[in-house]
């Protein structure tokens, strides 16, 4: 496991938000905001990995996107290796960048068809301005070796190469600057089964080889289960649970964490897991519940006693973070977060 | 009035061809399997494999011109839709056999509301007045349970969210009742939650309406809770087909075993290194004729030219025979198909 106090994290966002404006009206004014991400603590060690689960809409690609700036966040902060770059302008970002890079979902999408493979890995270099022709052309042969893709595809078009050949693409474009932080954005979800456990292994192994953190995005939490080291669990803009993979889901605390959990179709027909269905949808961002927003969801009777509670992450074990939520805990937890003392949040101010 | 085997569908050695700049490609090449009453049928296998091609072309609804059907027979309640009209297919289709799509944004009209997409359904298939066609769209609504079904009647399709739009497209397709419901990865653009109150949705339906399904999905934990019996497809073919308990319990070819054990699950190690295939889908011009996932591996066999035959290992339980993919077990041959 990862030493927190002797090895000083590599990434801490605090209180992060990001929110969109959202305009109407003939003046088009602002009436109102897309709280994508809304208030988010958390930290990433260097050589672990950081699954982050929850729906379509609850702001996990904005967080991913934000954490490396390629959205400006609202408020809040992004310390990455001691410099705080949620302020940064882009310019100043530039140098900063090369140790931050992004894995996308779709490769087709996130690759430029016009410009043959070698060109697509060997631009971050140009941009940087780093080693000459000659070196440029070993390290993307190098890279391509690295990713499991023969020398001979640098000259062919990404458009020529399968959905998983295309995603080896993009790793080897986000690894040519060796990077000490990937964000991973559901980076398997578009592929075949055979070809989702090859890109995963890879991962691992560049992880292993590199020392890299990631931000692991993705909705199949049986993957992310498998590559991380703790998993957030994000809920409307907002992480409701914290903790390593194997506590996480071996004993949830939050209500929602149990229900997605619950819902994960397993691959064994003589297993039959009792589901906590819910009923409705993520509620909107746009204007989110007074008070604990999956209380609202499932009609929970305390939510009313939610609404002005301040519903932080706190410690409930060690390591295991959860929101003080009455809708959400069990009545045990709710009585022993309330009772401690002093809430431990994850400000690192 | 079933199938020649007493089941309510039948698909006999079904070959469906795309014709293409490079020839006639066989996306469909000789597929047979059979939907026992009141029963779910997965067709499970990686993209291109042929299992959306198979299943839409038991209601004939292949891109046109291009796909056409070259052969073989499908079953239906006595009939064989492969040679019937393009009228009485038009009967069946949304009829007798209800079709579930995966992305309901595309299966839906944009520019209709809600309730004139259901009403049509059921003005198409029955002789029905357009206020009693109205009652029936909102109780179709109510039984895949949409909340306020009145006041969603009046709704534009993206005025609603993912899984209350695959509600809706569920209820078109079983709106005139249905014997038989194809549906085609119906929870793949959903969230899990989400993906849970449709599989949820669909088996109780199935227990009201007493429906049979084929349900055409990649996803292995979806067929393993769903599912009584199991399709595997690869490069368009059958490799191997058994009852669900059957096939996870016991997979016999070697492409199965690849696919079963290259998904991690919750039991899986952390950061373990996961079994994979290597290779991908042969593309439909590189299809050899002999044994296609030996073409997958690499291995080129002599006497592997011709096509594995495809035997019952015990009862219920089929496999393509390949020296190399089913190596390592015993065959008490008993039927032989091909």
């Amino acid at each position: 496991m990862f030493n927190f106090i002797m090895n000083p994290p590599l990434l801490t966002t605090s209180n992060l938000r990001v929110h969109f404006p959202v305009r109407g009206g003939v003046m088009l004014r602002q009436t109102g905001a897309v709280r994508a991400v809304d208030g988010v603590s958390l930290d990433i060690a260097p050589g672990e990995t950081l699954g982050l689960v929850g729906e379509s809409g609850c702001g996990k690609s904005t967080l991913g996107k934000a954490v490396v700036r390629l959205l400006k966040p609202t408020s809040g902060s992004i310390r990455f290796a001691e410099t705080d770059i949620s302020r940064l302008s882009q310019r100043a970002l530039r140098p900063l960048r090369r140790d931050f890079q992004m894995i996308f979902q779709d490769p087709a999408e996130s690759l430029d068809p016009r410009m043959s493979v070698r060109s697509i890995i060997e631009e971050p270099f140009v941009i940087h301005g780093i080693g000459s022709r000659a070196e440029r052309h070993q390290r993307v042969n190098e890279l391509l070796d690295r990713v499991g893709l023969p020398t001979s595809a640098a000259e062919r078009y990404s458009f020529e190469f399968s959905g998983g050949q295309r995603q080896r693409i993009g790793i080897a474009r986000a690894l040519a600057l060796k990077p000490k932080l990937i964000v991973c954005d559901e980076p398997v979800s578009a592929l075949d089964v055979s070809i989702q456990s090859q890109i995963l292994n890879l991962l691992v192994e560049l992880q292993q080889d590199f020392g890299l953190s990631y931000l692991f995005i993705a909705h199949d939490l049986s993957v992310v289960k498998h590559i991380s080291d703790r998993v957030a669990v994000m809920y409307l803009g907002k992480i409701v649970e914290l903790a390593p993979a194997e506590t996480i889901y071996r004993d949830p605390r939050h209500a929602y964490t149990k229900a997605l959990l619950s819902a994960i179709p397993t691959p064994d027909p003589r297993v039959r897991r009792e589901k906590i269905l819910l009923e409705g949808d993520v509620p909107s961002p746009i204007d989110p519940p007074a008070g604990s927003a999956f209380g609202h969801r499932i009609n929970h009777p305390r939510y009313d006693e939610s609404i002005g509670l301040d519903l932080a992450l706190t410690e409930i074990a060690p390591g295991h973070m959860v929101a003080a939520d009455p809708c959400c805990l069990s009545e045990e937890d709710w009585r022993k977060l309330r009772l401690s003392p002093a809430p431990q949040s994850p400000e690192f101010e | 009035m079933n199938g020649p085997n007493g089941n309510i569908l039948e698909v006999n050695k079904l070959i469906t061809s795309f014709e293409t700049d490079r020839g006639l490609l066989r996306a469909v090449d000789q597929v047979s399997f059979s939907v026992p009453e009141g029963k779910t049928v997965g067709i499970v296998g990686e993209s291109g494999c042929g299992k959306s091609v198979t299943a839409m072309s038991i209601v004939r609804l292949l891109p046109q011109p291009a796909g056409k059907i070259l052969g073989g027979h499908v079953w239906f309640k006595g009939r064989d839709l492969v040679q019937a009209s393009d009228d009485e297919i038009r009967r069946v289709r949304g009829g007798e056999i209800g079709v579930i799509f995966q992305e309901p944004m595309s299966a839906l009209n944009p520019v209709h509301r809600i309730g004139r997409q259901v009403v049509e359904v059921f003005r198409l298939h029955q002789k029905i007045s357009k206020r009693d066609a109205w009652d029936a769209a909102v109780e179709m609504l109510n039984l895949v349970r949409i909340p306020a079904p009145e006041k969603r009647m009046m709704d534009y399709p993206h005025q609603l969210s993912g899984g209350m739009r695959q509600r809706i497209v569920i209820a078109l397709a079983l709106a005139c009742r249905p014997s038989l419901v194809i549906a085609d990865e119906p929870t793949t653009a959903l969230d899990v939650t989400v993906q849970a109150q449709i599989l949820d949705l669909m088996a109780r339906l199935q227990d009201e309406m007493k429906m049979s399904i084929i349900l055409i999905t990649h996803d292995l934990g979806v067929i393993a809770e769903t599912c009584d019996e199991v399709v595997v497809m690869y490069a368009g073919r059958v490799v191997e087909k058994a009852s669900a308990t059957e096939l996870f319990a016991n997979p016999l070819h070697a492409y199965t075993k690849g696919l079963l054990h290259s998904i991690p699950t919750l039991e899986t190690p952390s950061k373990s290194v996961l079994n994979t295939i290597p290779g991908m889908v042969a593309s439909l011009a590189e299809h050899t004729h002999g044994c296609r996932f030996c073409q997958r591996m690499g291995r080129s066999l002599p006497g592997t030219r011709e096509r594995p035959a495809f035997i019952e290992v015990s009862p219920g339980h089929w496999v393509e025979n390949c020296a190399v993919c089913t190596a390592n077990i015993e065959h008490p041959t008993s039927n032989i198909e091909h």
